[in-house]
């Protein structure tokens, strides 16, 4: 996807290399701000920042934010509609809308990064090993990347989950499996371009180990691509936990989580009961929405 | 020609035959016992053997794959756990329905998305650029039954427009059908939309600065022949390949859409499986999915081949 341009420092032309005396890191931290700049120039990333920042600043406060319990059920307060008492209205148990968006935050902005982060980390070191060597490793591997990608993310969430049975810490596992090979396309595409680079021959010259080369020099010299990635993947990781969790297979009652509200509620639509829906669907929008719009700035400022 | 076709076929095939043991080891591997958790844990240990036994859960997993394998090749798709009926019964007509909605969503989406990614590239830049890049890709980010469920609030409930199921009544005509889908269908709509509009505005931004444009627009050649003749006959061809990509994740999207809406097809049917823990259900119909998403993607390489010679040169090499 942003395979990208391999970040400035990997490719000084030679009359730069003499000119560096100062400290060694001097242009890498040039271009980290540089990058920083670019960040806080782009309004996409403001925006995202924004709405994902509120959200975080949600999950964690969560029940110091409401004034209701947002587990407290009460039969005779069921689906009433947005007042001054209950602004986002009531739900089938007669909880409030509004604390429970709120504090819904949390379990998905545990899973989504927590799944995200084991596949871009599994998909890193996969994508390094095969940029890496080739050959047949390469080529077996590609072809399983392939048949994984050949399902859709919520299909592999089902039969697994199904199979294993539904808990937060399975979805993370089966979200950052299916993740990894994805990432690791990505990273392979831009190890290919590194690996033929002077500074990787030259390690390779001082014998130095291949853990070593892989992580310590060629690593640095594609964080871009892996950022960005893991910026768009945590966006579509948002969106497969919160399908999943409307399917009844993700996060399990009493949870306030977002995707789990909605399908306890969307029977009641047709029965002019929008608000334990509308309000949770919105969160889950606008959540997605901030975090593309990070990774949007992320890729702009990674890109240049 | 033919030599990349067949190259292409046959990494089909080893990508299906991987498929099918990536889903054969969800199903079947993973869940350790299938029928205890078919039965749960309050069956007794003679039911879970005989249940075990009857879907020759109790044999080596080799023979169990190679069975099941043999089984789908001659077009026997098993048992039912839950219905009891042979699951290729229910099976084929589900996946009829799905791609009658998917072929509705995709009848609006392909031209309604090139149509905005030509715009935005022909106005590159603009507001209106700017509009259909960030609403497109906001709208494909947003997860499917979101949009089900406001548009259902919008439409259905609000103005009343449109039924809020897609189960049409017995014997309805072909448009009450199409009224009766079109809800269903948008949401894929707005999921689709920005990824098509993205590669056609990409591509046509691309086109655009060819040198050939140059050529033709030098040569006085009216400002519709370089557009059609030169620009977007170019400018198309990546767009063709991720819209055969979109069809795997369409059918992904049909679950939620589907459940939404109350519609007999596949989505429903797989949803259905996963919470009945009707396994071989569920392993036949993923696998279907797997397949439609193969055979299509093939189909748009071939395709694409056929528009683009140099793709078709350049990997008969490899």
């Amino acid at each position: 996807m942003s395979a990208g341009a391999p970040p400035p420092s990997a490719v000084e032309p030679l009359e730069d290399i003499a000119l560096k005396v100062g400290p060694p890191r001097d242009d890498a931290s040039m271009a980290r701000r540089e990058r920083v700049r670019v960040l806080l120039h782009s309004k996409s990333f403001i925006a995202g920042a924004i709405i994902v920042g509120f959200f975080v600043f949600c999950a964690i406060f969560g029940e110091l934010l409401v004034l209701q319990d947002p587990f407290a059920s009460n039969p005779l307060n069921q689906l009433q509609s947005p007042s001054a008492n209950y602004w986002f209205g009531t739900d089938r148990l007669g909880r409030d809308v509004f604390s429970r968006v709120i504090v819904g935050a949390r379990d998905i902005l545990i899973i989504a990064p927590a799944a995200t982060l084991l596949g871009t980390v599994l998909g890193t070191a996969l994508g390094l090993v095969t940029g890496y060597f080739r050959g047949t490793v390469d080529d077996v591997l590609s072809r399983l990347i392939e048949a994984v990608l050949a399902l859709p993310v919520v299909l592999v969430g089902i039969l697994a989950l199904t199979s294993l049975g539904p808990s937060n810490v399975t979805i993370i596992l089966v979200v950052g499996f299916v993740f990894a090979p994805v990432i690791a396309r990505t990273v392979r595409a831009a190890v290919l371009s590194e690996r033929e680079l002077e500074y990787v021959s030259a390690a390779r010259l001082r014998n130095e180990k291949t853990p070593y080369i892989l992580f310590a020099e060629i690593l640095p010299n594609v964080m871009g691509p892996v950022v960005v990635e893991f910026t768009v993947r945590l966006g579509y990781a948002i969106f497969v936990v919160a399908t999943l969790s409307f399917l009844g297979l993700g996060v399990q009652p009493p949870s306030p989580d977002w995707g789990l509200q909605v399908f306890e509620h969307y029977g009641l639509i047709s029965g002019g009961f929008w608000w334990p829906v509308l309000f949770p669907a919105a969160a889950i929008a606008i959540l997605v929405i901030g975090v593309n719009l990070i990774a949007d700035g992320l890729t702009q400022a990674f890109e240049r | 020609m033919t030599r990349f076709i067949l190259k292409r076929i046959g990494l089909g095939l080893i990508t299906l035959w991987l498929l099918s043991v990536l889903v054969f080891f969800l199903a079947n591997v993973l869940p350790g016992n299938v029928a205890r958790r078919v039965l749960g844990p309050f069956a007794s240990p003679e039911a879970v053997a005989q249940l075990n036994h009857q879907l020759g859960t109790d044999k080596p997993l080799i023979t169990q794959y190679l069975n099941q394998m043999k089984g789908y090749l001659s077009g026997d798709m098993g048992t039912s756990v839950s219905t009891k009926q042979p699951i290729s019964d229910v099976l084929w007509p589900a996946l009829g329905h799905s791609a009658k909605l998917a072929l509705l969503a995709f009848i609006i989406v392909v031209p309604l998305s090139i149509f905005g990614g030509v715009v935005a590239a022909l106005h590159e830049g603009s507001t209106r650029d700017r509009i259909i890049t960030v609403g497109g890709l906001s709208a494909t980010a947003v997860p499917d039954f979101v949009w089900a469920v406001v548009l259902l609030i919008v439409f259905s409930l609000g103005l009343g427009i449109f039924p809020s199921t897609a189960a049409w009544p017995d014997g309805s005509g072909p448009l009450t059908q199409i009224k009766y889908l079109l809800l269903p269908a948008f949401c894929l709509v707005f999921v689709l939309f920005g990824y098509i509009a993205r590669m056609a505005r990409a591509g046509t931004i691309e086109s655009l600065d060819a040198d050939y444009t140059r050529t033709a627009v030098i040569k006085g050649l009216p400002q519709r022949t370089v557009l059609w003749r030169h620009v977007l006959r170019n400018s198309l061809l990546p767009t063709i390949a991720v819209i055969a990509t979109q069809v795997g994740y369409l059918m992904g999207g049909l679950v939620v859409i589907e459940l939404i809406f109350n519609y007999q097809g596949i989505g429903q049917m797989i949803f259905r499986a996963a919470t009945q823990k009707d396994f071989p259900a569920l392993e036949a119909a993923v696998l279907v999915v797997g397949v439609v998403f193969l055979v299509s993607t093939l189909i748009a390489d071939v395709l694409y081949s056929i528009l683009n010679p140099r793709v078709r040169l350049g990997s008969a090499d490899q």
